[in-house]
């Protein structure tokens, strides 16, 4: 629908940050200033879906929030699409999904569809039928007559998610997509950006769930404290092959006494044990021949908290070293 | 034009959802009230009662409403966070300012047109049939949606600048002061220095001049009204409008969001 068209006039990069930072005043008179992202140099691709991993504060709503000039940053520039951020038409060719999204609760999904739409210079033959298409797509069908004062808070991620897509943008940034749903709900939105990058669309969603990002993204960049600390993909970034396997398993008669079973622990009937991958294989022999039934076999994976307060302690071990060195 | 127009018809309709033209009930009851009780007590004067009184209803309501929810206008979207969605449209804030403004002015109008309806009823039940300078209570009525329409772009400026409960007290304080602007600006006393008379008619030209739109006295007795005011106040709003919302603007269009 335009899509390709547009795309003739791509530059190299869809979204590009250069040294973006925010400061916040704050304290008496504003005299104190509170860092909130420190020169951030971000380049996301055509075509892909780019995660932007965090602790909470992290800066990546900040971040977004300055892409899409809900706020202004202290210095630095970033563009969309080659446009700067500062130029309103940039967001003809963007859709946005703010966190824990709210919209005008006097009016219904399809009428909140349609106003938004009118801003992207629509007829209204085509605002209805994609106001239609939408809801269908979001699973609001059935509730779109309805006020959103008596949508749950789903639902309401649902209509923020149907008004960033409703005008075919090249570019989508996501807010926490996925906070606030169910694991239904989280399915759909998961289908939604994988069907988007199908269509070649450019996605950036912040989160700070592991497994979407694994799922779903291409790239992952990694903000802790307001810094960036390292892009790439999420297997790279996060290490995520480098803490071992974990096996379920159960005995159909009696338990055998077996050396490994001292480093198990046992819920249930079911027993529980973690070994290194190069041993994995020797393991499972063992308990073969002890007569042990598998129930399953998984990979450890970090999870992003760990992660994050192995990144923080790297941190303080560094400043740490330097200050000694200092001295 | 077109974003302008989107986001005025859509703060239009949330008046209109959220029952701000409900006062209009209170409105009715008031002048049909106030008409029975005229017919009973009042020998010559139906005119100057009805008329004082609906007017001064239609000012003090259309205040209330104004100030209220010219401040709701943009803080209550900041506070909900509806602002987010629509900013990251192809608008302007600018645009999003004047459309809030001019939506508000759109549902004074409509309560004030009902009001002077409702006026009007009141006038014929008490003296009927009309006279030809009962038509000057329309050239009132119109008068009053002018100062109402500055209170609105000023309670839309503090809004910007401050919080909610701060900008409804300073639009408050500048109705008050503006309606002694006049007085501020005649003002002859002997005690003071030629500096402070320069001073306070200084101020007086800053500050809105609400007298500009009374013609209340003169309607209510039955009197016409100078074509000249009416065009003069008219240029008056309008500049003075153009003025604060240009300021609002300006704010408005570097504020971050929460």
């Amino acid at each position: 629908m335009g899509f390709n068209s547009k795309n003739r006039r791509m530059a190299k990069y869809v979204i590009e940050t250069e040294n973006l930072s925010k400061e916040y005043p704050y304290g008496f008179l504003n005299l104190k200033k509170k860092t909130s992202l420190e020169g951030l140099n971000l380049q996301v691709e055509q075509g892909e879906v780019f995660g932007f991993l965090g602790p909470n504060g992290a800066g990546k709503s900040t971040t977004i929030k300055l892409l899409m000039s809900l706020i202004f940053p202290t210095s630095g520039t970033a563009r969309i699409l080659g446009k700067s951020i500062e130029d309103v038409s940039m967001h003809q060719d963007v859709g946005y999904l703010p966190e824990q999204p709210y919209f005008y609760d006097y009016l219904t999904a399809a009428e909140v569809l349609d106003y938004f739409a009118r801003f992207h210079r629509l007829t209204a033959t085509d605002r209805r039928a994609r106001v239609d298409r939408m809801l269908k797509k979001v699973g609001l069908e059935t509730a779109k007559k309805i006020q959103l004062r008596k949508y749950s808070k789903g639902m309401l991620q649902r209509v923020g998610m149907a008004q960033a897509i409703l005008h075919d943008p090249q570019v989508v940034v996501l807010d926490e997509p996925m906070s606030g749903l169910d694991p239904l709900g989280r399915r759909e939105v998961r289908d939604i950006i994988l069907e988007l990058k199908k269509e070649g669309r450019t996605v950036l969603f912040s989160t700070h769930i592991l497994s979407d990002a694994e799922t779903l993204c291409d790239r992952v960049g990694v903000i802790v404290g307001g810094k960036l600390r390292g892009v790439g993909t999420p297997g790279e970034i996060v290490g995520i092959a480098a803490q071992g396997m974990e096996i379920l398993f159960e005995f159909t008669g009696e338990a055998k006494n077996l050396p490994l079973l001292s480093g198990a622990t046992k819920t249930g009937e079911l027993f529980r044990v973690q070994v290194a991958e190069m041993e994995l294989y020797a393991t499972l022999d063992q308990l073969k021949a002890a007569g042990a039934r598998i129930r399953s076999v998984a990979q450890i994976k970090p999870t992003l908290e760990e992660f994050f307060v192995n990144l923080v302690a790297a941190d303080r071990a560094q400043a740490n070293a330097v200050e000694v060195s200092g001295k | 034009m077109r974003n302008v127009w989107t986001v005025a018809t859509n703060a239009f309709r949330e008046a209109v959802r959220d029952r701000v033209l409900y006062n209009l009930v209170f409105f009715a009851l008031l002048m049909i009230g106030a008409s029975i009780l005229v017919g009973q007590i009042s020998i010559g004067i139906e005119q100057t009662v009805i008329v004082s009184l609906g007017l001064t209803a239609t000012s003090v309501i259309g205040l209330m409403i104004a100030i209220f929810i010219g401040v709701g206008l943009v803080s209550k979207e900041m506070d909900k966070r509806t602002l987010y969605a629509l900013l990251a449209k192809p608008v302007e804030r600018w645009q999003f300012l004047i459309g809030k403004f001019i939506g508000l002015v759109m549902t004074l109008a409509v309560n004030t047109a009902m009001m002077a309806a409702g006026l009007y009823a009141a006038l014929w039940v008490v003296k009927h049939p009309l006279e030809r300078n009962d038509a000057y209570v329309l050239v009132a009525v119109y008068l009053i949606l002018l100062k109402l329409a500055i209170i609105v772009a000023l309670a839309l400026l503090f809004s910007c600048l401050t919080t909610p409960f701060l900008a409804i007290l300073f639009t408050v304080g500048i109705y008050v002061a503006g309606v002694f602007a006049h007085d501020l600006r005649t003002v002859q006393a002997v005690n003071l220095s030629d500096g402070t008379m320069r001073l306070m008619r200084g101020i007086s030209y800053v500050l809105p001049n609400f007298e500009n739109f009374n013609v209340m006295g003169a309607v209510a007795h039955g009197e016409a009204v100078a074509w000249r005011l009416v065009w003069q106040a008219t240029l008056y709003a309008l500049l003075y409008c153009a003025i604060v919302l240009a300021a609002a603007a300006a704010v408005f269009s570097r504020r971050n969001l929460k």
